[in-house]
């Protein structure tokens, strides 16, 4: 084994022959996400294609202990774990949840919102994949506006993406970032911070997903960088209050330069029947949001 | 030296959870258990109770936390009523397929729709199914004792169990209950030990997707399919019913009080007219069965203690000198009947005891319920007993249930 | 099956055990297989610690940070990454059943 080029844990927590899909985004995140997180760590999750990823029975392809719960409850399934490990005097192991959009969104918010609340010591980490993709490419409050997905296959989807991680801000949270598998030592590093820090700390992790969103699996990396290249996807950390752009939005930031929407959005199939109208609409409510963000980094 | 205290149930039900020292406890407020968990909170925060309390924003999440909590090798405790049960019902499952000792409350309340605040107890007939042992009490003293077994039952097999007790009725009403000492508790109850533990010392995924059909692991093992899977919960349930009886007749060795282990009898052994019910309704039927005795009806009454598992035999031979059964139970299943009558009549199919069984369907949305009117349910049947012209029937105790009222 | 023969499952809930392969040879997946090729690859022609992008970048961590780079062929799905994401496009996708050459 050569010289640590990237400076990340060379230990792979997630051993060959998953069931993921070929090219999977999550896959890609969750490998870096368990390099920073180390052995010891314990992890909760819904039914989701993470539930899949981590195997049927009796086999896991991963070598961290891991508990499955119900749809709508992984953040209250951490609370419990958080709870019990604090009762019974066990409070170095780093507690995570770890749910996708369809999880965290929709059906899990009222859990996560709950666990925030009662700054439980746990990570909650979503992957978003913009749709309930375990199940076939559903949509749920995580798609964007103009997406085709199986449950909007004709009119696509009428409704804007549910600012998720500013209803996560609003929890005053010790620290929240956004992640993205295109640029994993960046993932890497915020997930080093996160399990140092004590609280809720919150995590998104954009995965682009090949069937989901209908683009060749071997671009998995090209529409995670096009989509923070775009602005659709912002990296940052929010870290007591105080926002950091990070990574390749530093860059964009300080020189100013982001491409249009067009550029990521022509490139997924999903997106084949977004109307100019809606097109419009998505890159104004990006503007708007990269020049809020702007200002926050401001301070 | 006894110690003994006027408690409601509720307050019985917080001092027996204190003695049996669990390590978290989650709850959501509901009536009529909110007390309950108040003074649990009051408990924690005056130090009274060593243990973690997750005020959970829903009941959903109450359970969830017991469930995780438990697989991280805490000992648990949660309880509910009603609407709150029935929002938690996923979790019931989870809870027995997981294999977990959680022990519950279910301050019994009649479901919704429309409302009732009242006591009934529709909300854990309703969960039968899922795979709990489902214990009910008679009177406060019952709680108490009945929650020190449950952890004791639960831990043994692996089983979750519901300690049910009758909303208001029991749960704000004052009694006489007798508090068992603390170390004797202790001595009765060892600690914790969980099947299987959540922890990065030997990492394991726990309860992901089974296949239909069994499957080798990397040992050579042949592994579970669901189904084999499933069938080890019911297997364990069979086991439980000796477990049940073992606690009861331990318990009574070092506490001095039997409560009947899984169904308990009054006055059945030359019973001929026998009535059947769970919780304080069976209580009053005592009153009543007192009462047809005083004009000369040989009436008793068989209490089922534990509801699931089923105590078939033992529900068969409470009734064997019995000419004619009247069940009374607060819930039913619709389209059917009483569930408490059919789990009796199935009990006894096979034998040969053919006795025609009386549906009572009583006390729905906390509607008082007085020995009067259960002995004069049960006077009823025996008159048409003796004029030989008793069938199966169902009536709705003390409700208009005229024909205008077909829905 | 012989059922008196069988290791016996004794679990009483579902614990799975880490193990390679969960969903088999995931190899066989692929229609297209990652061919390296080692004069253009930054680590290889300049044997010494370099790029290794394709590491990174691999979901399944199949991709071994050696000189020569090394693919696990058991378990890569052929996604396609590495040979899109490598910059000197070292790695080609060459069909299943085709010839390397």
């Amino acid at each position: 084994m050569q010289d640590n080029l990237f400076k990340i844990n060379e230990t792979e927590y997630i051993l060959p022959g998953s069931r993921a899909c070929q090219g999977c985004g999550l896959t890609l995140a969750y490998r870096h996400m368990l390099k920073a997180l180390r052995e010891n760590t314990v992890l909760t999750i819904p039914a989701s294609c993470l539930c899949v990823l981590h195997g049927l029975y009796p086999i896991t392809p991963v070598t961290v202990p891991c508990l499955n719960t119900t749809f709508a409850s992984t953040a209250a399934s951490a609370s419990g774990i958080a709870a019990g490990l604090r009762a019974l005097n066990k409070t170095d192991i780093t507690v995570v949840a770890m749910a996708g959009d369809g999880s965290t969104y929709d059906m899990g918010i009222q859990a996560l919102s709950g666990a925030a609340e009662r700054t439980t010591d746990f990570i909650y980490v979503c992957y978003d994949n913009e749709g309930y993709m375990n199940t076939g490419t559903q949509r749920s409050s995580a798609t964007p506006m103009g997406a085709i997905t199986t449950t909007t296959p004709i009119l696509t989807k009428e409704h804007s993406k549910k600012d998720f991680v500013r209803i996560m801000e609003a929890h005053d949270l010790p620290y929240l970032a956004t992640t993205s598998p295109a640029y994993p030592i960046d993932l890497y590093e915020k997930f080093v911070k996160a399990k140092r820090i004590k609280g809720t700390r919150y995590m998104h992790i954009y995965s682009p997903c090949p069937p989901g969103w209908m683009f060749p699996a071997k671009d998995t990396v090209r529409m995670g960088q096009l989509a923070v290249e775009t602005g659709i996807v912002v990296l940052f950390e929010i870290e007591d209050g105080k926002f950091r752009f990070t990574g390749r939005s530093k860059t964009m930031a300080e020189r100013g330069k982001k491409q249009p929407i067009i550029n990521y959005v022509g490139k997924q199939g999903r997106f084949r029947k977004m109307s100019i109208e809606q097109l419009n609409r998505l890159q104004a409510w990006v503007d708007s949001r990269w020049n809020d963000y702007l200002r926050k980094a401001e301070g | 030296m006894a110690d003994v205290r006027i408690l409601t149930g509720n307050e019985a039900a917080a001092l027996g959870v204190k003695l049996c020292r669990p390590n978290v406890v989650a709850a959501y407020p509901i009536t009529p258990q909110s007390q309950l968990a108040e003074i649990l909170s009051r408990y924690v925060e005056g130090g009274e109770m060593r243990a973690e309390y997750v005020r959970v924003e829903g009941e959903h999440s109450a359970l969830t936390v017991c469930i995780s909590a438990s697989t991280v090798g805490a000992r648990t405790f949660t309880a509910t009523s009603s609407n709150g049960l029935l929002y938690m019902h996923e979790q019931l499952h989870w809870a027995a397929g997981s294999r977990l000792p959680v022990v519950m409350c279910v301050v019994n309340r009649g479901v919704g729709a429309p409302w009732s605040i009242f006591n009934d107890q529709q909300d854990s007939l309703a969960q039968r199914d899922t795979g709990w042992i489902q214990l009910y009490c008679r009177d406060n003293q019952e709680i108490i004792d009945t929650i020190i077994q449950a952890y004791w039952i639960a831990e043994s097999l692996y089983i979750p169990v519901m300690v049910c007790y009758d909303g208001f009725v029991l749960s704000h009403t004052m009694m006489p209950v007798d508090i068992p000492d603390a170390e004797e508790v202790r001595g009765f109850l060892p600690p914790y030990k969980a099947h299987t533990l959540l922890t990065p010392e030997a990492p394991r995924t726990i309860n992901s997707v089974l296949f239909p059909w069994r499957r080798l692991n990397p040992e050579g093992v042949l592994c579970d399919g669901y189904m084999e899977m499933r069938y080890k919960l019911q297997a364990a349930m069979t086991r439980a019913h000796g477990v049940i009886r073992k606690a009861n007749d331990d318990f009574a060795g070092v506490f001095g009080r039997d409560h009947g282990g899984l169904v308990w009898k009054y006055r059945c052994e030359d019973a001929e007219l026998v009535f059947s019910g769970m919780g304080s309704i069976a209580n009053e039927a005592t009153v009543a069965a007192d009462l047809l005795r005083e004009e000369g009806i040989p009436a008793g009454v068989a209490g089922v203690r534990t509801y699931r598992p089923f105590p078939r035999e033992e529900a068969a031979e409470a009734l064997r000198g019995a000419k004619a059964l009247v069940v009374l139970q607060k819930g039913l299943s619709y389209g059917y009947e009483g569930c408490l009558t059919s789990d009796l009549k199935a009990a006894l199919y096979g034998t040969p005891l053919l006795i025609p069984v009386v549906d009572v369907v009583a006390g729905l949305g906390g509607r008082d319920v007085k020995a009067r009117e259960i002995a004069g349910a049960g006077r009823d049947a025996w008159k048409d007993l003796q004029a030989g012209k008793l069938e199966n029937r169902s009536l709705w105790l003390n409700c208009y249930t005229g024909e205008d009222h077909a829905g | 099956m012989d059922e008196k023969s069988v290791k016996r499952d004794l679990n009483v809930s579902a614990l799975c055990v880490p193990a390679k392969g969960e969903a088999g040879r995931t190899g066989d997946w692929r229609d297209f297989r990652p061919v390296i090729d080692h004069k253009k690859c930054i680590p290889s022609s300049k044997n010494k610690a370099a790029c290794f992008l394709c590491w990174l970048y691999c979901p399944e961590g199949v991709v071994k940070m050696s000189i020569p780079v090394e693919i696990d062929m058991d378990y890569c799905k052929g996604c396609g990454i590495c040979a899109e994401e490598c910059p000197p496009n070292a790695i080609r996708m060459v069909r299943e059943g085709e010839n390397d050459g």
